[in-house]
């Protein structure tokens, strides 16, 4: 019996993201990435003594947008300061929602694992600044050091804290991804982990199959990417349920995911034990979002992923397999979902549109804008008529993407003008009878032999021939042999 | 209150978390000092309040919002002048245990 | 009359009217420091060069016909608490030693603003924690009625400076009675505002659900002129209150007004303040104002959630002082042992005692019977305040339950936190409190007495204020002069 049939793996996740505000949470310093080093900062961001925290609207709004669309509770919420000491910390206290969280109660649903993770909270809080490690450099009495950029201090965060609702690395990364979606989708957050904007510490526990109760978790910090984030709950599950196999113990504690060793490894093991002071902030008075705030924050969401992807299962027959819900998942992802629906609109079979959207469009992201709705559903159509095969409709794609144009001038550009009928039907000719053969037992009814010929048609013509009209005409020409 | 008495080793959790670097002589003092004033507060101990509401502020404002528009952040060289150590434009402090 | 004896109303309006110059005044009270600051040592730094400069623009300003506000070239003291851009601003502290802040506080761009010159920085017990002025980083400050006596605090200085003449007007900052008990003990008058009227944006928190800051001057209408130049909506400050505060109609009289005074802070007072206050009431009764006594229960209880909260947020708000932005470092092995000799070095013996209070009152296991429950007192009291408001206009008691005493009289932390009996209760509430010499007590030295308001009543405050003073005995003058006199 492996590991994994005897545990159980429970994940948590928290999430930073990062808001998409013009500024920081508490002053008017500019929320930007890439900043020359402390050139965004006043006395407020960098706590100054005598400098006091003024709430930015935006923030508030773009945190109520994530709230409502993790179908929370918006509530009344109070901002508290959490006192402990760290360089990248000006005022050596973190202003943030504790007791009192402004979203509370929702729930985000997992397509693919089919399933729902509740939300526990999702709360405002500011960010830190950045220290930069330097190693043994020869400066007095050769000591390390560490160098402290406060741009990034105080710009707007919300953590959303989820239930310990997930079982295995995968639901964790779809979890992230599906998040990831929704933030974007709503404006709150550009959602770029690899520029931090969105950073995930999770929790993992496992336990033995059958028992209630779940195990010592461990905090995982650093995750900036979803293979991060995979790779790490792996790991740790792993490392755990070995520790517990061996008669061992895991020890509740923080452990910092390393990505190039590809392991985790305690953080924090001798620092006292956390106490942090947590009382209202007296800087600050309460935000209770009125009735019309929320309400105006409803009307100004678009529509998001859940809603979006509830439209591609409704063509998809309203039963998705899990393949095509993954399919659904990169057209949502990748904000997609229109040239599905437009194409499925004009006839496309669903499965070629969502197929084609999902694989060969989602490859020319970045480019696939160059591709109009209008064009793609043109070559969809063009395929589904077996006028391009396969194989043509993807490289005029791609070469719409790169070279824009119309699909009519790409299919010539690439010589894919079909050849005519009687074109086609000559080619019956030739290759049937230049191999009486295979001919023979084609009409004998090995019919798998068409493919043979569809071969030979495609060599003989330079890819030209249009297999299906070619297939249908060959089956023609048995059916009359045969009479 | 838990007890009257602060002990030498409460007191000294307390001026760590605090970061005060604290002699024994001092840790005594306070200790001392610390009771004495905590003794004096026994009187709101001893009152029977639960169910008043707490008063964290003297105003009764709420949603007090700033509109998202930025404005002008200090000048870099004014700012680290005043800083005990600087370079590159970055606050240098003392090695972080723990890290590195 | 000398320059320096004239009310800061005058000054302005000397200056206005071109018989004095704003540089001939700001010149006679540098003189006024230079002969007698050795002896109180109210100044942490004096702005000579500066004032003087400042000064000389408020003339040009003048002699080219532009409007110059309300306080053109009066002379006022700054608390060291209060930032001001490019200007070493200590707190007192040896931690904050040489720290030139690179932005000003709101109520000083208002000051300057209105025409007032800065002229120099006062001493303050540090971080504003203590009532003597002792606990200063660099030195103490002295009572100019009697040298031998500290000058109350924790804005000392700026008391001290108005009592000596070095300073018409002077800002200080009110946690539990910093403006209003150094005021009583140096015979001047000092108020402190409702909670949210005057901008703390700049200055450095001691307690910030406490911290206000208000005016020190030697007449209650110059109070009053100060007060409506600081008070004023600033967007910086969250907890700033959208008003603001019209001197024009102060001096209306006490006819009619029910004035109650309060039981709880007539205890364990001296002899002398009790006479003084005595007077005030008969006073007040004289003037058509109907006087009894009242009782607000729960201010019994102040001190002590006081000494919860006050150090609860201190700790918090002093957490920043820790060697990597501005200000001292003390380097050690570690970032961590950084931090800890550069506070234990940095701070004094009261700012540590009280941040280790605080941290204690916070931490885990201690939150709710401590600062909870403080916070749950400050409840009862604002309740029982309301309920004497329904009753009563204004409430009045003394300042302090003492003169001011001598040095080194007060060593045990607790005795010293008994000087603020009578005025935390209003801080805990939010409401304005101010202190109006009333004469003198023991042996000579001034005591004033203080009136309260509910929220927002500072105009109701200050009548009251205006007909203490008019039925005050003489003011107490500098050391310097009644030993000149005698
Ligand atoms: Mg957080
Ligand atoms: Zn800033």
């Amino acid at each position: 019996m492996s590991l994994e049939d005897k545990y159980l793996i429970t994940v948590g996740l928290e999430v930073h993201c990062e808001l998409r505000t013009a500024t920081k949470l508490f002053c008017g310093c500019a929320n930007a990435f890439g900043s020359p080093p402390n050139t965004n900062v006043c006395p407020v961001c960098l706590g100054l003594p005598g400098a006091l925290p003024v709430l930015n609207r935006q923030a508030v709004e773009y945190a109520i947008a994530i709230g409502l669309s993790l179908n929370c509770d918006i509530r009344r919420s109070v901002f508290a300061r959490k006192n402990y000491f760290y360089p990248d910390m000006p005022k050596d206290f973190q202003i943030s929602q504790y007791d009192e969280p402004i979203c509370v109660e929702g729930f985000l649903a997992l397509p693919v694992a089919g399933k729902r993770v509740g939300i526990v909270r999702a709360h405002i809080e500011e960010d830190t600044g950045k220290t930069t490690h330097v190693g043994n450099s020869g400066r007095i009495h050769g000591s390390d050091f560490s160098l402290v950029d406060y741009n990034r201090s105080g710009i707007p965060l919300v953590e959303i804290v989820s239930e310990p609702d997930m079982e295995s690395a995968e639901e964790a990364r779809e979890y992230v991804s599906e998040l990831r979606a929704i933030l974007v989708a709503t404006g709150a957050t550009d959602g770029k982990m690899e520029e931090g904007s969105m950073r995930v510490d999770a929790n993992v526990s496992v336990r033995l199959k059958g028992t209630d109760e779940l195990g010592t978790r461990c905090e995982i910090k650093n995750l900036n990417s979803l293979r991060s984030l995979g790779r790490a709950i792996q790991y740790e599950a792993q490392r755990q349920m070995e520790l517990v196999e061996e008669g061992g113990r895991v020890h509740q504690e923080t452990r910092h995911w390393n990505e190039d060793d590809g392991l985790t490894s305690s953080l924090r093991s001798k620092e006292e034990a956390n106490d942090y002071r947590y009382f209202p902030e007296p800087d600050l008075v309460p935000l209770e979002p009125s009735l019309e705030m929320v309400e105006s924050v409803r009307r100004s969401l678009p529509v998001l992923p859940p809603a979006r992807r509830a439209v591609l299962a409704e063509l998809a027959g309203g039963r998705p397999s899990r393949s095509e819900l993954e399919q659904i998942g990169t057209c949502i992802t990748l904000e997609l979902d229109d040239y599905v629906i437009s194409a499925t609109a004009a006839g496309v079979p669903f499965k070629l549109a969502l197929s084609r959207t999902a694989n060969e469009l989602a490859a020319l992201v970045g480019t696939a804008e160059a591709v109009a709705a209008g064009s793609f559903v043109e070559v969809l159509k063009a395929e589904d008529s077996g006028r391009l095969s396969a194989t043509q409709a993807k490289a005029v794609m791609s070469r719409l993407a790169e070279k824009g144009g119309s699909v009519e001038e790409a299919i010539s550009a690439l010589g894919f003008v079909g050849l005519s009928d009687s074109e086609v039907a000559a080619l019956v000719e030739r290759v049937t009878g230049e191999n009486p053969d295979e001919w023979g037992r084609y009409l004998a009814g090995e019919n798998q032999l068409a493919g043979f010929f569809i071969g030979a048609a495609m060599k003989a013509s330079g890819g030209k021939v249009n297999g299906r009209i070619f297939s249908a005409l060959l089956a023609g020409k048995r059916e009359v042999a045969q009479h | 209150m838990s007890s009257d008495q602060i002990s030498r080793e409460e007191t000294l959790h307390i001026a760590h978390l605090a970061r005060l670097a604290i002699t024994d002589e001092e840790a005594a003092l306070y200790a001392s000092q610390l009771s004495a004033v905590l003794a004096h507060a026994r009187d709101i101990g001893a009152l029977d309040i639960a169910g008043v509401e707490p008063t964290m502020h003297a105003v009764s404002m709420r949603n007090v919002l700033r509109e998202d528009v930025i404005s002008r952040s200090l000048d870099r060289d004014e700012v680290l002048a005043s800083a005990p150590s600087s370079e590159a434009g970055m606050f240098v402090v003392p090695r972080i245990a723990g890290e590195g | 009359m000398a320059i320096v004896d004239m009310s800061a109303r005058e000054m302005a309006a000397a200056v206005r009217s071109r018989e004095l110059s704003a540089l001939e005044i700001v010149d006679a009270h540098l003189a006024e420091i230079d002969a007698h600051d050795h002896e109180v040592r109210a100044f942490l730094l004096v702005l000579g060069d500066e004032a003087r400069r400042r000064a000389s623009q408020i003339d040009a300003a003048i002699a080219r016909g532009e409007e110059v506000g309300p306080l053109a070239g009066v002379p006022v003291a700054v608390k060291d608490n209060m930032a001001l851009r490019g200007v070493e601003t200590t707190c007192a502290s040896r931690i904050l030693a040489g720290w030139r802040p690179p932005y000003t506080a709101t109520v000083l761009e208002r000051i300057e603003a209105a025409g007032a010159v800065v002229i120099g920085k006062t001493n303050l017990d540090e971080f504003a924690m203590g009532s003597s002025t002792e606990n200063s980083g660099f030195f103490a400050t002295r009572n100019p009625v009697d040298t031998s006596r500290v000058p109350g605090g924790s804005s000392g200085g700026s008391a001290a400076a108005v009592a000596a003449r070095f300073a018409p007007l002077a800002l200080g900052s009110d946690t539990g009675g910093s403006i209003r008990q150094p005021a009583s003990l140096c015979g001047v008058v000092g108020a402190k505002p409702t909670y949210g009227l005057v901008s703390r944006y700049g200055l450095i928190a001691f307690a910030s659900s406490l911290d206000q800051i208000g005016p020190f001057a030697r007449n209650v209408e110059d109070a009053a002129a100060l007060l409506s130049v600081i008070a004023a909506h600033d967007a910086k400050d969250s907890t700033s209150l959208g008003a603001g505060f019209d001197a024009s109609e102060i001096a209306t009289g006490v006819r009619g007004m029910r004035i109650g005074v309060v039981e709880e802070m007539l205890d364990g007072v001296s002899p002398g303040v009790s006479s003084v206050l005595d007077s005030a009431i008969a006073s007040l009764v004289e003037a058509g104002a109907t006087v009894e006594r009242v009782s607000v229960p729960a201010a019994r209880f102040g001190l002590s959630a006081y000494y919860l909260i006050a150090p609860a947020e201190a700790s918090s708000n002093l957490a920043r002082f820790d060697g990597v932005r501005f200000g001292l470092r003390v380097e050690g092995e570690d970032i961590t042992e950084t931090y800890l000799r550069t506070r234990a070095s940095g701070f004094g013996a009261e700012v540590k005692r009280r941040i280790m209070l605080g941290t204690y009152a916070l931490s885990a296991g201690y939150y709710d019977a401590l600062y909870g429950k403080a916070q749950q007192v400050r409840t009862l009291i604002a309740r029982d305040f309301a309920a004497a408001y329904e009753r009563f206009d204004a409430l009045i008691s003394p300042t302090s339950p003492t003169v001011a005493f001598r040095f080194g009289e007060r060593s045990d932390p607790l005795s010293m936190y008994m000087s603020d009996v009578c005025t935390i209760p209003s801080n805990l509430a939010g409401h304005p409190g101010i202190s109006v010499p009333f004469g003198a007590a023991e042996e000579g030295m001034p005591a004033g007495v203080q009136v309260l308001a509910p929220a927002l009543g500072e105009a109701t405050m200050f009548k009251v204020a205006m007909a203490l003073e008019a039925a005050a005995a003489k003011q107490t003058v500098p050391a310097w002069r009644s030993a000149a006199a005698s």
